[in-house]
């Protein structure tokens, strides 16, 4: 997609929100509305419990749903937080140009934070491996950002479904003043009745799309006609091929190997996270239509490339909550 | 694609979540199977991966109990190595969907805490499946799991009779049990109890009827739970609307925005604020997606009235004609969920609905014992104990009873030091007392009083250890004030020990109604005009804190009578500290017994090395300074 396409398709969006009468063409479907009503219900607890409340926005499928419930909660006003992206400096730069491209078109207040000390040392996925590089420059950075804005709760995307060890996970997720996670001091959550309170220096982290799958975002998009990054359709793009992974060749800070040299191929990504950790899939799905179909038949398809993938995007997760969440 | 075929999709799409969302809970000793049938239920509904099944193939042979079948509870073992870490897993929740609706399961596999977390995974579902070993048929744990079901207003229960392959298929076995159950039961009262013989190692009417069993003719579980109604019953109760946050983006909007707890709202609706009683029409009901005609429960909205009237976070939009109780006075059950055990009398945060307040329980008036569902006597109320109990709150609440209104008749309670939900209550009925105290408006009032005596009223409360100085200080304070003319009162342990207190001892539970009587009684004094100094080692934060809240903010004075323990003990003006030591006194304060340290009192004073007249002196300035002396 073109510069100038993105920048007409982020506007049309937010003139959806802009005030005045809405209306819709076709009701959601019934789950996505009982979901959908309970993560606004989160939402505007949040916002009503706390002083200092910001939303975590990491460019990929999850935020762009997160970010249109948190549109939805509160019009006719907007959000009544900022927004917050980790910047590692190794995001493809089409999620750059998105997400810039997105927070002018709406007018969000969005914070960038990149940890300058991880600059300085040159930390990177590619010779600092992937655990350095995610404790550095996602987990310590985060660290950072919350502790220079003082915020005392943060939005997060994650889900339950996302892997077996998540499914115990709160809604509302308690920190100590250092940020750590005591599943001891996890409270009890009852019916809707949200515990928001906290002493100085503590926060929360909340989940309001916890009971969300990943077909119902993929469906959410769908029916909501949610705009999400290009790399998530199917296009040619340059790539190489190691131990089974597809990488995408997105600028010359990828050592190439002996001998290698990038190819073309008609791919797209399930999950964004750092590049050259995300590894693509061979897909021709080009509309969120043929994503979700894709999706559908996907749960009973016997091409072993999906399965690679799926092994690459619960890894990826995984790295994303030990650290970044 | 084009426009007919995306609306195909969409239109597939929806058609499987038609039903909407049914939660439920399983509920089961160890080993009754719950795992396996969860884990059949998502492997039935084709929820997993080929990696996934890969892994679980390769596992069952490695790790199964099943002898090289595929073992489908572990799917679930996520939790297994947070087990062994000793992390306490409390509620898990799963997720399947079929052609018709979608599914989340609370999983409650801990063992320890099992009452509280069965209750909070209770708390949001539409059912229980409550599982038997057909073998070892209805057990106590069998009662106390549909007791609690039954308790926290889950109206359709599913007795699934588990591992009927083990028990020969046999029809007269499973009537043996479900029989048995029905009687166990039979004082619990459940819109359905669906009795379902079963086998989830091996299938049999879990998503599909049994050929094996083809004696019974009702449905397998999956078919049962995609036709249940879910929501419950909730839709059929009158209109409850708690305002949850004020939408005012500019001068022409001011809405309220919140999710619809029961029933249903029509725009032109004549409503009332259930607190105030002020009275509007509903003029739009708005969402992101245009106005709306009417809206019902659990759908997210922002409603605007035909006029101006005052609402706030924590009030309730309600229909003139079917109003909630509100009240500061009502019996609740109340199921603790904390280490530290239940004070009657202990200030907790009271969240209701989107309310907040203090609440104190006032009365405990009987435990309840899950397993015999008998009443017994109860003076404090431990870890999984659940007890009815009368509450007092700051400020009037509007509530339902919990039986008619799952959304308006909860609340949690919430310590107010460490910010821990901490009781989880199911309101059962007001107490109308309230209603009669209230109206009595008085015609002098405290500020009159306080006119009359040239001074603005106030409690010192002063805390700390046993011969940190406390009395002798405040006895100081007292002398000066009067000789200056002006009108005090003091109230110590000896004066209120050996009088109103004289019933209570040194227990916890003791120790906070000693400090909340201490409380009420400085606060009618303050009322009456007068300076009152408290002199009370008083342990407790919490308690002090309460004392706060009683009066107003600029009302109460903590003084910190701060000296080391050593210097107190070496002091030991009454001799205590060398009982405690000898062990003739027990829970002493700083000895076997915690003292809280203030956080923020509005006076610090360190004793060690200061004078007690130069203590008293830093005292009243701070009283000058604050204007409290005319
Ligand atoms: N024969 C038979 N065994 C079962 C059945 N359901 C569960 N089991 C076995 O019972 C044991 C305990 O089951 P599990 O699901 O772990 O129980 P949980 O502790 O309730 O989660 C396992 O060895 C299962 O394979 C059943 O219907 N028939």
């Amino acid at each position: 997609m073109s510069d100038d396409a993105l920048s007409q398709t982020l506007k049309d969006y937010a003139d959806r929100f802009a005030s005045g009468q809405r209306s819709r063409a076709r009701p959601l479907s019934a789950h996505l509305r009982a979901l959908e009503a309970e993560s606004l219900h989160v939402m505007r607890e949040v916002a009503a419990g706390f002083a200092n409340p910001v939303m975590l926005y990491s460019i990929g499928k999850d935020s762009a749903v997160m970010l249109h419930l948190a549109l939805k909660a509160f019009w006719p006003s907007r959000p009544p937080f900022p927004f917050l992206h980790i910047d590692t400096t190794w995001k493809f730069r089409e999620m750059i140009t998105y997400r810039d491209t997105l927070a002018k078109a709406l007018g969000l207040t969005l914070y960038t934070h990149t940890n300058p000390d991880g600059l300085a040392r040159g930390i990177n996925p590619i010779t600092s491996g992937s655990n350095l590089h995610t404790q550095v420059m996602k987990t310590e950075a985060l660290r950072q950002a919350l502790n220079a804005h003082g915020f005392d709760a943060a939005f997060g995307g994650a889900r339950r479904d996302e892997e077996k060890s998540r499914a115990k996970e709160r809604i509302f997720s308690f920190r100590d003043a250092n940020h750590g996670w005591d599943p001891r001091s996890q409270r009890p959550e009852l019916w809707n009745l949200y515990n928001t309170r906290i002493r100085k220096g503590e926060s929360i982290r909340v989940f309001p799309l916890s009971n969300w799958t990943e077909l119902d975002i993929w469906q959410y998009i769908l029916e909501e006609d949610i705009p999400i990054v290009p790399l998530y359709f199917a296009a040619q793009r340059p790539v190489v091929e190691r131990d089974g992974t597809i990488i995408m060749v997105d600028d010359d800070r990828l050592p190439m190997r002996a001998g290698e040299t990038p190819g073309t191929r008609t791919i797209r990504f399930r999950t964004l996270g750092c590049y050259p950790l995300t590894g693509a899939i061979e897909s021709d799905a080009a509309t969120i239509e043929d994503i979700v179909m894709e999706m559908l038949t996907a749960r009973t398809s016997e091409r072993s490339g999906r399965l690679i993938d799926h092994d690459e995007a619960g890894s990826m997760e995984k790295k994303k909550r030990e650290g970044y969440f | 694609m084009s426009g007919a075929e995306r609306s195909a999709l969409i239109d597939r799409l929806s058609r499987s979540g038609s039903k909407g969302v049914l939660r439920f809970i399983t509920c089961g000793s160890v080993d009754d199977g719950k795992s396996t049938l969860i884990g059949r239920l998502l492997y039935d509904s084709k929820l997993l991966f080929e990696d996934q099944l890969g892994t679980l193939e390769r596992d069952s042979k490695k790790h199964g109990t099943t002898g090289g079948d595929i073992d489908f509870a572990l799917l679930l073992d996520g939790l297994e190595a947070e087990r062994e870490q000793g992390i306490t897993i409390d509620v898990a929740y799963r997720f399947f969907a079929t052609e018709k609706r979608k599914f989340v399961v609370a999983d409650t596999p801990g063992h320890e805490q099992y009452t509280r977390n069965m209750a909070t995974g209770a708390s949001t579902a539409d059912a229980a499946i409550i599982l038997v070993d057909a073998r070892k048929g209805v057990l106590t744990q069998t009662r106390r799991h549909t007791w609690i079901a039954h308790m926290m207003g889950i109206r359709h229960i599913v007795l699934a009779v588990n591992k009927m392959d083990l028990a020969e298929y046999s029809r007269t076995r499973f009537e043996e049990i479900h029989g048995a159950y029905r009687q166990a039961v039979a004082s619990l009262s459940f819109e359905t109890i669906t009795p379902i013989p079963m086998s989830a190692r091996f299938g049999d009417n879990v998503t599909a009827r049994s050929e094996r069993m083809d004696w019974y003719s009702g449905p397998a579980l999956l078919e049962f739970l995609e036709d249940l109604e879910a929501g419950s019953g909730l839709a059929g109760q009158p209109f409850r609307f708690p305002v949850q946050w004020v939408n005012r983006p500019n001068q022409n909007f001011r809405g309220f925005s919140g999710t619809i707890a029961s029933g249903r709202v029509q725009r032109g609706d004549a409503i009332v604020i259930a607190q105030s009683g002020a009275a509007a029409r509903i003029e739009r009901i708005v969402t992101a997606d245009g106005d709306l005609d009417s809206a019902g429960a659990g759908d997210a909205v922002t409603l605007v009235l035909d006029r101006e009237v005052d609402v706030a976070r924590g009030d309730m939009i309600v229909p003139a004609d079917a109003r909630p109780d509100v009240s500061d006075q009502f019996a609740a059950e109340i199921l603790w969920m904390n280490e530290a055990e239940l004070l009657p009398g202990r200030s907790y945060l009271l969240k209701a609905g989107t309310a907040t307040v203090p609440a104190t329980i006032t009365t405990i008036k009987h435990g309840i014992d899950v397993n015999t569902f008998e009443k017994e006597p109860a003076k404090s109320v431990a870890l999984n104990g659940i007890a009815l109990c009368n509450l007092s709150t700051g400020r009037p609440i509007p509530f339902d009873p919990y039986d008619d209104n799952r959304a308006t008749g909860a609340f949690i309670l919430i310590d107010r030091f460490s910010n821990q939900t901490v009781g989880a209550g199911m309101i059962r009925h007001g107490l109308r007392r309230a209603d009669n105290i209230h109206a009595q408006a008085m015609d002098i009032t405290k500020t009159e009083r306080a006119r009359m005596k040239g001074q603005k009223p106030a409690i010192i409360w002063f805390t700390g250890l046993s011969g940190a100085g406390k009395s002798t200080i405040a006895n100081i304070v007292e002398k000066r004030l009067s000789s200056a003319g002006h009108h005090t009162y003091s109230l110590d342990g000896d004066n209120v020990r050996h009088g109103l207190n004289k019933d209570l001892g040194f227990t916890d539970a003791d120790r906070v109604e000693n400090i909340r009587r201490i409380g009420e009684v400085g606060k009618l004094f303050v009322d009456a005009g007068l300076i009152v100094t408290c002199s009370f080692i008083s342990p407790f934060r919490d308690e002090r804190q309460m004392v706060r809240e009683l009066v107003g903010s600029d009302e109460f004075i903590e003084v910190f009578v701060d000296a080391p323990i050593e210097v107190c003990m070496a002091r030991d003006p009454k001799g205590l500290y060398r009982k405690a030591q000898e062990g003739r006194i027990k829970n002493f304060t700083g000895f076997d017994s915690p003292y809280e340290v203030p956080e923020s009192p509005e006076i610090h004073l360190h004793t060690a090395d200061l004078s007690p007249e130069d203590a008293a002196e830093r005292v009243i300035a701070m009283l000058r300074d604050m204007g409290r002396l005319g």
